[in-house]
């Protein structure tokens, strides 16, 4: 019997080796360990062993058995191996190949902008504000310490509807409408479309977009002035900006600042980008004039405040190096496409 | 304001320091530096030079040869086509390699064979003309009469050497509309005392107040008149040193007269004029509003008719001159002028401004005047006129300044309050280091009160004050503190829902324009709207740039038309676009008319459709939670295919609008495609936007789907056949999925074949094969209801 076992040893082995396939292989199982499989049958005939042979042919039948399975998935593995490697191979591509995409859609710059400037704003305790384009006089001039015969509406020009209705000119009225009805602490943006008649070139659109901003409450300095919007321009311009505050005049603001950055090209040495000065000029500011704060029912005894506003076309063009302000209302996809 | 520093330095005394610094301090105090310039800058290498021979060019008949001493070595031989030149004159002489005002470059050549080392210069090739030096001829060499020597840089040589800073000067300081005002604040920034000069008159020609009177029956606009009067006037050009001031400031010398009235109103920031006392009918000046209708031919030679809102100085008879704005011909200075009287008076800004703006004439008088000017600075700047006449030897002065004042002497006064301005800009200042400041701007001060000089009108209020004390103190100095107490900031739902319907739309391959609020009536019609539409009543721009731009839109249609059609003219093969539009429509005359915000979308190429744009809605609807909307055939919408459209609404509310584009709005927008649009009501949608989600269990049971198709009418819309199907299968109903809609070979003409794949689940079991047969069932006899049959 031992012979016969050897012999099937043999046999299995050379048999698994030349299986060329998974089927092959479980025809082998079936053939040797299978119910009536060639190992099956000679362990049949175990009962007829003496006493002695028996445990001897039953270890080394049970070790044929073991080797038999061991070699079946050996085998197996190796087959898997081997199909997968010729699998892989088979299917290589060109991954140069251009990809499939889904079209998305281009955000405009002036928003894509702006909605950046909004974080910044969210970040620093701002609310969002927005309020009518098509506005009183009142709210566009009067309230803002600019009277009928002020200078400073010759600055403006302003469309008119009619004697007591404009498109308004800038988004300060967003601030008087948000200071009437609701008391200090205050600490709002307005961004939004303005209206002045300037003919449309290069650089002037009787359109384009603010962002102005207010601050109101007990205790309110110059220093939380300068401090707010330092921040805004190192989160918009990096944190190494140079910010200079300058004296200038705003009807509504007392005192009142210019903001200039240094100019990110030749730091301050006075080029071509800054026109010699050394220094652009970003945003206008000021201590909220107490005229406006009482314009608005708040006592100035009590409260005090800081505004300022900037262009966002002007801001967007140096930021994306656009030299035509034409092209944000033009509205060509392969403008569009570059955002 | 140009300011010319040589002038400057008359009343402050400069540290020696780069120009640089100078603009940069003075930037920093409040006057802003917009730009620089050394008068002559443009020109290099030009020199003084001295003809010492002078020679026919032998083979020309106009060119001299002439050697030219230029203080360096050897004489020059140089060249020139002038014919006013002899032995012994100055000339201006610009060397090989030099460059002359516009950028024009000299090199030593040949002219006609012969060397030139040089050029001799004329007056305009130096960029000056016969009014800075009257005594030069225009056609030929500037021969130079000053005191100066071959060799001289021309530009010493000539006075061309000043440095004029160009300032820019806000509306709320009319006193920096003079080189005083400025050297004013130039002292207070530099710390240097301002040296002011008090004008002396010598007079003693006679009694003024005897030849003439003057009277303001204006006084509400007038606050202040005074005259002089010059007898014997002797016109002629003014000195060199009076010309190079007018000219660094960007002022033509004319003659000495105009040049005195040019010069105070440029020193002072007065404006002056000067009438010919002859032509002063009656010898008696009145200043009063001008009578409707009345005329007067204004010196630049145009005739004017006034309003009474107008005022104007007149004589006896007429009016004489415009007030703040222009004199009048009939009693200019002419030829023969013996006799003058200069005036010096004070008009209110918004009157002059008005007039100006109404006459269509502004000038640098009434721009002057347009700030607000004090009425105490007449007297001052008059007394100079007339020290100038004086010192010029330009005519007799008289005794006596006539004068009519209607102004309050006493200074306007602010309570000092140091405390307060401390805390409000942040810093620590002693009391006694503001009032320091202050003084240096000619406050005074009475106990705690500061007095204010009376040329400030825009120091009104505390913080007007502390305005002056930060900007000495400086800007840079005050600290930067951020704000303290824990605001937090946010976006309304309002704001996040904007937010997310623009974020869809660029998922959904939309790029977002911006355009125009508004547009030309002319629009409406190119979009097709009746004329009887109530969309046409739109807001209307009183004063438009133009008609394109004259009225607000109260449709965001043609606004999208117009950027898909110049998309489609610059040769983009598609575009699809969206915009959050407003659109305003008006309510009544005297209130503000309503801004509704649409989202609107349109494309063109890339095979985009009804359905492309359908689809979109689809998807961003699901997006933003909105559900239960309906949507019907339109066929009734001016601007879209009447076959090719369809009505959103919700809860029987408009929602929006799918359709093409109408095939005649295409050609009117000179587009030969096919384009559609879509547009939803921001309102509607955020009324109707699901905000909540609620998680639904995962099912646990097994879903069975079965396939429909069915024959029916061309017509039955397949929603129709949905809903037949929802009726009959449902609450198993999970879903169904339309794959086939067929029309042609073996289907009968009129009718089609639709194919549905309908999903069945329950939650609570897996569905037995009654429960499936049962539904089936019911649904196809729903259909059968409106005509679908199941085909065999």
């Amino acid at each position: 019997m031992k012979e016969q076992l050897e012999l099937l040893r043999k046999k299995a082995e050379t048999e698994l080796k030349q299986a060329q396939d998974r089927q092959s292989l479980e025809s082998l199982r079936i053939k040797y360990l299978g119910k009536k499989g060639e190992l099956t049958a000679i362990l049949k005939q175990m009962k007829n062993l003496s006493e002695q042979e028996r445990p001897v042919i039953g270890q080394f039948a049970n070790e044929l058995r073991t080797l038999i399975e061991k070699e079946l998935t050996d085998r197996a593995k190796e087959l898997h191996e081997a199909e997968t490697a010729l699998r892989l191979k088979a299917e290589e591509i060109d991954i140069t190949l251009p990809g499939r995409r889904h079209k998305l859609g281009h955000p405009h710059p002036l928003n894509l902008e702006l909605n950046e400037i909004k974080e910044i704003f969210i970040g620093m305790g701002f609310d969002i504000v927005s309020g009518p384009e098509v506005e009183f006089d009142y709210y566009n001039f009067e309230a803002l310490n600019i009277p009928k015969d002020h200078p400073a509406r010759d600055t403006q020009d302003t469309f008119y509807i009619n004697d007591n209705i404009v498109l308004r000119t800038q988004t300060s009225p967003v601030q008087v409408r948000t200071m009437e009805k609701q008391k200090p602490p205050i600490r709002i943006i307005s961004p939004g479309r303005v209206y002045r008649s300037d003919a449309v070139d290069a650089t002037h659109s009787p359109l384009f977009h603010q962002i102005e901003g207010l601050v109101v409450d007990q205790g309110i300095t110059f220093a939380n002035l300068k401090g707010t919007l330092e921040t805004l321009i190192r989160r918009m311009y990096g944190e190494n900006s140079v910010v200079r505050f300058r004296p200038h005049h705003f009807p509504f603001t007392e005192p009142s600042a210019e903001v200039d950055v240094q100019c990110f090209h030749c730091h301050g040495e006075g080029c071509r980008l800054c026109k010699g000065e050394g220094w652009i000029e970003i945003l206008g500011c000021g201590m909220v004039h107490p005229k406006v704060l009482s314009n608005c029912g708040i006592d100035p005894e009590e409260y005090s405040g800081f505004a300022f506003g900037m262009g966002l076309e002007r801001l967007v063009m140096r930021k994306y190096k656009v030299d035509d302000m034409r092209l944000f209302f033009e509205n060509d996809v392969r403008f569009l496409n570059q955002f | 304001m140009d300011l010319s520093m040589k002038w400057l330095k008359e009343f402050v005394e400069l540290p020696d320091m780069p120009i640089r610094s100078f603009t940069e301090a003075m930037t920093m105090s409040g006057s802003k530096v917009e730009s620089w310039r050394k008068e002559g800058d443009e020109i290099q290498n030009v020199v003084v030079g001295k003809v010492l021979s002078l020679e026919r060019h032998p083979d020309s008949d106009h060119m001299w040869i002439t050697m030219t001493d230029v203080g360096s070595g050897e004489p020059l031989q140089i060249i020139t086509g002038a014919q006013n030149l002899k032995v012994g004159d100055l000339v201006p002489a610009a060397l090989h390699n030099s460059c002359l005002p516009g950028g024009k470059k000299i090199k030593k050549g040949k002219l006609r064979g012969l060397e030139s080392n040089g050029m001799l210069c004329s007056l305009s090739e130096l960029g000056l003309t016969k009014h800075d030096f009257p005594y030069a001829i225009e056609d030929g060499i500037f021969v130079i009469r000053e005191d100066c020597r071959p060799g001289q840089p021309i530009q010493e040589a000539i006075g061309l050497d000043d440095t004029v800073v160009e300032f820019e000067i806000t509306s709320n300081r009319p006193d920096c509309f003079s080189v005083i005002g400025l050297a004013r604040e130039a002292a207070a920034t530099f710390h240097k005392p301002l040296k002011l000069h008090t004008p002396a008159v010598k007079g003693g020609h006679g009694s003024g107040a005897e030849m003439i009177s003057v009277s303001v029956e204006a006084p509400d606009l007038c606050p202040m008149y005074s005259a002089r009067v010059v007898k014997n006037v002797r016109v002629k050009p003014s000195p060199r040193w009076l010309r190079e001031r007018l000219r660094a400031m960007g002022v033509r010398p004319i003659n000495n007269i105009v040049d005195i009235t040019n010069y105070v109103m440029l020193e002072y920031g007065q404006p002056m004029h000067s009438f010919d006392y002859r032509f002063i009918q009656g010898h008696k000046i009145t200043v009063r509003r001008a009578k409707e209708g009345e005329k007067i031919m204004t010196l630049d030679g145009t005739p004017r008719t006034l309003r009474e809102k107008n005022l104007v100085i007149a004589d006896e008879n007429r009016a004489i001159a415009v007030a703040g704005v222009m004199g009048g011909e009939n009693s200019e200075i002419v030829d023969g002028t013996t006799t003058i009287v200069f005036e010096s008076a004070c008009f209110k800004g918004p009157s002059v401004r008005t007039t100006a703006r109404d006459l269509g004439m502004r000038t640098d008088a009434s721009s002057l005047y347009e700030k607000g000017l004090d009425p105490n600075n007449c007297i001052p700047a008059l007394d100079r006129a007339c020290e100038l006449v004086e010192l010029l030897d330009a005519g007799d002065v008289t005794d006596g300044i006539l004068e009519d004042r209607h102004f309050s002497p006493e200074r306007r006064r602010i309570r000092f309050e140091p405390d307060w301005t401390n805390r409000f800009l942040d810093i620590s200042l002693s009391a006694e280091k503001m009032k320091t400041i202050l003084s240096k701007l000619d406050c005074e001060f009475d106990g705690d009160e500061i007095l204010v000089p009376s040329f400030r009108p825009d120091l009104v209020h505390k913080a007007d004050i502390a305005e002056e004390i930060a900007r000495f103190y400086g800007y840079d100095k005050i600290a930067s503190t951020a704000l303290s107490g824990g605001a937090q900031g946010k976006y309304t739902a309002r704001q996040k829902f904007e937010k997310l319907i623009g974020d869809t739309m660029l998922a959904l391959g939309a790029s977002e324009i911006m355009t125009y609020s508004f547009i030309s009536p002319k629009y409406y019609d190119k979009i097709r709207m009746p004329a009887d539409s109530p969309l046409r009543n739109s807001i209307v721009i009183s004063n438009p740039l133009g008609e394109d731009t004259g009225i607000m839109r109260t449709t965001a249609l043609p606004s999208m038309m117009e950027i898909l059609s110049r998309n489609y003219n610059n040769r983009n093969d598609s575009a699809c676009l969206y915009e959050l539009a407003t659109e305003y429509h008006p309510t009544s005359a005297e209130q503000l008319p309503e801004e509704k915000l649409e989202l609107i979308c349109g494309m063109y190429g890339n095979g985009s459709d009804f359905f492309t744009a359908k689809g979109m809605v689809e998807d961003l609807l699901e997006k933003l939670n909105v559900t239960e909307w309906d949507i019907s055939a339109a066929t009734e919408e001016f601007a879209y295919h009447p076959g090719r459209c369809a009505a959103l609404s919700i809860g029987g509310n408009p929602l929006g609008i799918i359709g093409e584009i109408h095939p005649k709005v295409m050609e009117n927008y000179g587009m030969d495609c096919r384009a559609v649009s879509f547009t939803l009501d921001v309102d509607s949608l955020f009324q109707n936007a699901g905000m909540d989600k609620t998680y639904r269990p995962l099912p646990k049971f097994p879903a069975v789907a079965r396939d429909l198709a069915l024959i029916c009418e061309d017509k039955t819309p397949v929603m129709s056949l949905e809903k037949a199907i929802r009726i009959g299968a449902g609450s198993l109903l999970e879903r169904i999925e339309l794959f086939d809609v067929y029309r042609g070979e073996q289907i009968e003409k009129g009718r089609k074949s639709v194919a549905f794949r309908i999903v069945l689940r329950s939650p609570d079991s897996t569905l037995t094969e009654e429960q499936i047969t049962a539904a089936m069932t019911r649904a196809v006899k729903e259909l059968e209801n409106i005509g679908a049959i199941l085909r065999s």
